[in-house]
């Protein structure tokens, strides 16, 4: 019996210095996304396998969400259409795309947290990217946005909305989500990796964006200076961009500019605290 | 190889915060930010030497045997190696494709086929699409699977676990191999076999690094041995030079010792 290996691992090479320079840093973080992204077939992997894994054993595997948010809208729609006092026909396409992308947003914040304590068998036996492991919370959670979107397309064609060319300008939108999320995952994996007890705070804080941010509610239902206001609130305005072009609505440029700053700020931070922290991360899970 | 491996380390320290109770806490290092005890906090911050000041050059044929008593430092430095922790003083330079056999259930998913588990440690090692069959040919061949390849690993048995775990390690033939010492545990029947391709794969690299508390295995495989303890180099030089110094320091019965 023959045991010869023939399987070649790729050429590397390391040089590591304590006490780097901001530039070197800046280099090893960029050399880490970059070296990541090569990696994407392993973090496309792991998304799905993370899925795979959690609804192991059931018939309908991810769609047991599509299910659960499709209950969800379709009584929040019954109740709040008479609450609010809105037409279903207006309120029910809104609602069902709302819940679905804020359900996205929402879970992603929250599973940010983990992207590298979970991971931390794998940082622990072997040098990896950091990078994959947030690749791999994205993915996962568009995945699970994947299967929901279902939800969007019944209750559109039950009220027989169908898809504009105006639609596309959802894209640009979603672009800027991934950036985000990419963005997001670093700094809260890496910073809830040092400080357990940052999830429960971030629970709340999404608790409480849900309610302040226009999800179960139209933005149309606040007064004039109400609406005003909705531009301070960065979930709004990033929900909107992708929201407005899908219902039809103009979406405002201060929405836009304001989405955009508030992502510029968001990448800077999370880019200084990742080319801080990257080699610490290991120290931490 | 084009290249030929190397691996140095200079000054190299390691210092592990102790992060227990109230600095595991943004709240409280906000509070105590707040009331002006940070600055204290952070002189008083407990941290371990994990390794001190460690000097280390290996070139192409050496063979680095590491010993010591448990916590004197050896998976450290072997991850230290493997660029896993980055160094906190001093630098490392490693040129060189490398395996570290650290952990034997590295990404080893319980859920998933054995064949599934083969191609996820090819993108683990990031082997390109073209290299994944003959991986998967390799190991389910030396796992000796058969017909549990297209099976969850959930149901194998403990043999066939470890049998899949060490062949996925050792399916990637690297220059610079860093095996820590459970590789060298196993049943009877299977490590004569096991020892075949390790043999192989030792023979292969360039340099080896391998911590054992097995000095008979150190003595066969190492031309040279470092002696870690507490974080600190007590000793290093040919293997049987430091071998026999390092045995005479171990009580020979520690039953009677411990009386």
């Amino acid at each position: 019996m023959s045991s010869a290996v023939t399987t070649i691992a790729p050429p590397a090479e390391l040089n590591l210095l304590a006490d780097m320079t901001i530039a070197t840093r800046n280099r090893w973080a960029m050399a880490d996304i970059a070296e990541g992204m090569r990696l994407w077939r392993l973090a496309w992997a792991l998304g799905w396998l993370d899925i795979r894994l959690r609804y192991r054993g059931s018939m309908l595997g991810p769609f047991w969400l599509t299910i659960s948010t499709g209950v969800m809208v379709a009584a929040l729609g019954v109740l709040y259409s008479t609450l609010f006092k809105i037409e279903l026909r207006d309120y029910l396409p809104f609602l069902a795309l709302s819940q679905v992308l804020w359900g996205f947003l929402a879970a992603l914040v929250s599973e940010a947290c983990g992207v590298f304590t979970d991971a931390e068998g794998v940082i622990r036996s072997v040098r990896m990217p950091y990078f994959v492991f947030s690749m791999r919370g994205l993915i996962r959670n568009a995945i699970v946005l994947a299967h929901n979107i279902v939800v969007i397309v019944v209750v559109f064609a039950i009220f027989e909305m169908w898809p504009h060319l105006g639609s596309l300008m959802a894209l640009p939108g979603l672009l800027l989500w991934v950036i985000d999320a990419l963005a997001l995952t670093l700094l809260l994996g890496g910073f809830c990796a040092r400080f357990r007890d940052i999830q429960p705070i971030v629970n709340s804080v999404m608790q409480i964006a849900f309610f302040m941010t226009p999800v179960i509610w139209k933005p149309t239902q606040l007064s004039e200076s109400g609406i005003a206001h909705l531009a301070f609130n960065p979930f709004y305005d990033l929900l909107e961009i992708v929201r407005g072009p899908i219902l039809g609505t103009d979406v405002e440029t201060t929405t836009w500019i304001g989405a955009c700053v508030y992502s510029v700020i968001l990448c800077a931070i999370s880019w200084a605290f990742f080319v801080r922290a990257r080699g610490r991360i290991a120290f931490w899970v | 190889m084009s290249s030929r491996a190397l691996i140095e380390v200079k000054n190299l320290s390691v210092l592990f915060p102790l992060y227990h109770g109230s600095s595991r806490s943004l709240k409280k290092m906000v509070v105590a930010a707040a009331s002006g005890r940070l600055a204290q906090d952070q002189q008083q911050r407990v941290v371990v030497r994990a390794l001190t000041d460690i000097n280390v050059r290996l070139d192409s044929g050496d063979r680095l045997g590491l010993v010591g008593s448990n916590g004197a430092g050896k998976t450290t430095l072997l991850r230290v190696l493997a660029g896993i922790y980055e160094p906190v003083l001093g630098s490392l330079r490693v040129r060189g494709s490398l395996n570290a056999l650290l952990d034997p259930n590295l990404g080893m998913n319980m859920e998933l086929t054995g064949r599934e588990n083969i191609l996820l440690r090819g993108l683990y090692n990031g082997l390109p699409r073209s290299a994944l069959p003959r991986l998967e040919e390799d190991v389910a061949e030396f796992a000796e699977l058969s017909d549990f390849l297209d099976l969850p690993v959930r149901i194998y048995s403990a043999g066939m676990v470890v049998r899949l775990g060490f062949a996925l390690a050792t399916a990637i033939k690297p220059q610079i191999l860093l095996m820590d010492e459970w590789f060298l545990a196993g049943d009877a029947v299977f490590m004569e076999k096991a020892r075949v391709r390790l043999e192989e794969m030792v023979r292969g690299a360039d340099i080896l690094v391998l911590s054992s508390h097995q000095n008979e295995i150190i003595r066969q495989w190492c031309s040279r041995v470092l002696w870690l303890d507490q974080g600190n180099v007590i000793a290093d030089g040919p293997s049987e030079e430091v071998l026999d110094r390092y045995i005479g320091t171990i009580p020979h019965h520690p039953i009677e010792a411990l009386v």
